[in-house]
């Protein structure tokens, strides 16, 4: 896409060396005192979830992450998760074109409201949500304890990610291309899917990607609405406080360390759209 | 791309509808819900000794954690936008993770670290410190899920305002905290801002983490967003609710700092 000419205008280009000395403002100092920070307040505990899980030996680990129940917590929360990425990315995008090329009354204030899942503590998006879709539903519709409500529970906390990852590369995007396919007589469709989609790409995936690891991670609002049916609606995370309630912290510790796998390789993935994108803007 | 008027209609509705049906009207219905008692009700449900408490609880942990996580945002900004050293992937990823992690784990890692049977616990009791079950550890895992915001919003800004002024000052003889208190400082105040809303937002309203470490001892160490789900547990909706409506007030405060900063930021 790049040969095609598409070049944003961007006043600093990333990654240009600067002269700075080998740490800048912050000094060699600074780097200690961050690498100390992060080492204390994010890698020790981590660390310590992975040396719990091995506290019995390898055997009790595969026994705590391939019995029936945490097979079926770990596969639920992974086929959920991939749903809610990717009803996000169609309607994330959707949203977005929008919110950038269409105009309505009302428009900032809808605009504003996409960070409202941002904001809102996740137990109360789980009351939001039983409240509309609950027992005593005001408009009959009771979907509570079931994994379709899992799913839309997970939909309104990741709904922010793909819109507003995909909203500034949209504004940015040249019309003159999309001009010239419309004046080359391509129709709408085909414009959207031959220029405008290839540019959005990166940008819907590592939204989708970011959706992806808060939905299989996410606790608050799905504690409420799933009803934490095993081998039905019992997502990991709340599998693995369940576990810990129960006095089981290896088999908690186990499921964790899978959970911490699958952030790990979200996040690998996310810097390489991103990566992706930039080079794009190139 | 010149879509038709048909198409542009469609495309709003389904927009709007979604965002409708999966935001706007839940939302509402709970503040229907909320207020249909009356205020004094709530006013009543929200001001009993245990929400008062809980409250002062979740506004101390907050007052604790985002000072905390500004300071060293800003430190870990300026190191990943102006440092040169090798490793700097693996930083930037380890400043990402907590937002990948699920705040469940978090909750139980801080368990195995400070824990009664954890890696310090024998020595923390020896001490008379008490971590896991008490405000220390809300805290604790409260800064874990803050951790990223502010050094997250403010690297970029760093990165587009480029260091030539910083340099300049040095060159007419500032020393390196002059340097940071008027030049740099000033240049990202609307990227540690916007940081400082959503630490806030989240320390506020975290719940996973905090329901693993704290015990949830009424009354001791009991935050908002564990009253909320102790009332709903309990039967006791009209309470449940009337916690909700606090939380979606502090949200709807946020929402609009958010709202208002973000083009100054983006200015910047």
């Amino acid at each position: 896409m790049s040969a095609s000419g598409l070049t944003l205008p961007r006043p600093f280009r990333r990654g240009r060396a600067s002269r700075a000395p080998v740490a800048g403002g912050a000094g060699g100092l600074g780097l200690g005192i961050s690498v100390l920070w992060l080492s204390l307040i994010v890698l020790l505990p981590l660390a310590a979830v992975v040396a719990k899980s091995l506290d019995g030996g390898l055997d009790t680990f595969w026994h705590a992450v391939s019995n029936r129940q945490s097979v079926a917590a770990l596969r639920f929360t992974m086929e959920v998760s991939v749903v809610v990425a990717i009803v996000n990315a169609v309607m994330g995008t959707l949203v977005a074109w929008v919110l950038v090329r269409d105009e309505f009354p009302g428009k900032r204030v809808v605009n504003a409201l996409i960070d409202l899942p941002f904001a809102l503590p996740t137990i109360v998006a789980g009351i939001v949500l039983l409240a509309l879709y609950g027992h005593d539903s005001p408009v009959g519709i009771d979907i509570a304890f079931t994994q379709t409500a899992v799913a839309v529970a997970l939909l309104f906390v990741t709904l922010p990610f793909v819109i507003r990852s995909v909203q500034p590369v949209l504004i940015e995007l040249d019309k003159e291309m999309e001009e010239a396919s419309a004046s080359l007589g391509a129709g709408s469709f085909t414009t959207f899917r031959r220029i405008i989609l290839p540019n959005l790409t990166p940008a819907i995936l590592s939204g989708a990607a970011l959706a992806f690891a808060r939905a299989v991670g996410e606790f608050g609002s799905v504690v409420l609405i799933s009803g934490n049916k095993p081998f039905d609606t019992q997502v990991a995370p709340v599998f693995v406080y369940k576990q810990i309630e129960s006095d089981n912290p290896i088999g908690a510790a186990a499921v964790s360390v899978i959970l911490l796998l699958l952030s790990l390789i979200v996040l690998i993935g996310i810097r390489y759209f991103e990566r992706w994108g930039s080079r794009h803007e190139d | 791309m010149r879509t038709d008027r048909k198409t542009r209609w469609g495309l709003r509705l389904v927009a709007l509808l979604y965002l409708a049906l999966l935001l706007l009207i839940p939302v509402g219905v709970v503040l229907y819900r909320t207020f249909e008692p009356g205020i004094g009700a709530v006013w009543d449900s929200v001001t009993t000794p245990a929400a008062v408490h809980a409250f002062q609880l979740t506004l101390t942990a907050t007052v604790i954690t985002v000072p905390l996580v500004t300071v060293f945002g800003v430190l870990l900004a300026l190191v990943l936008a102006r440092g040169r050293f090798p490793g700097k992937p693996l930083l930037e990823a380890v400043v990402d993770l907590p937002f990948a992690i699920s705040p469940v784990v978090v909750g139980i890692a801080l368990i195995f670290v400070y824990g009664r049977t954890g890696w310090f616990g024998q020595d923390l009791a020896d001490a008379g410190i008490q971590v896991i079950f008490s405000l220390p550890g809300i805290v604790i895992a409260t800064v874990f899920v803050c951790l990223p915001f502010v050094a997250r919003e403010v690297t970029p800004v760093l990165r587009e305002v480029g260091d030539e002024q910083e340099q300049a000052a040095a060159t007419l003889g500032a020393s390196g905290w002059q340097t940071f208190w008027r030049i740099t400082l000033p240049a990202i105040r609307w990227g540690v801002a916007y940081g400082v809303v959503l630490s806030t937002a989240r320390a506020v309203g975290e719940f996973g983490a905090v329901s693993v470490v704290s015990g949830k001892i009424a009354g001791e160490t009991e935050t908002l967003t564990l009253l909320v789900e102790k009332r709903f547990n309990n039967f006791d909706l009209a309470g449940a609710y009337a916690a909700s409506a606090l939380l979606a007030l502090i949200a709807l405060v946020t929402l609009m700092a958010m709202t208002l900063i973000k083009p100054r930021r983006e200015e910047a």
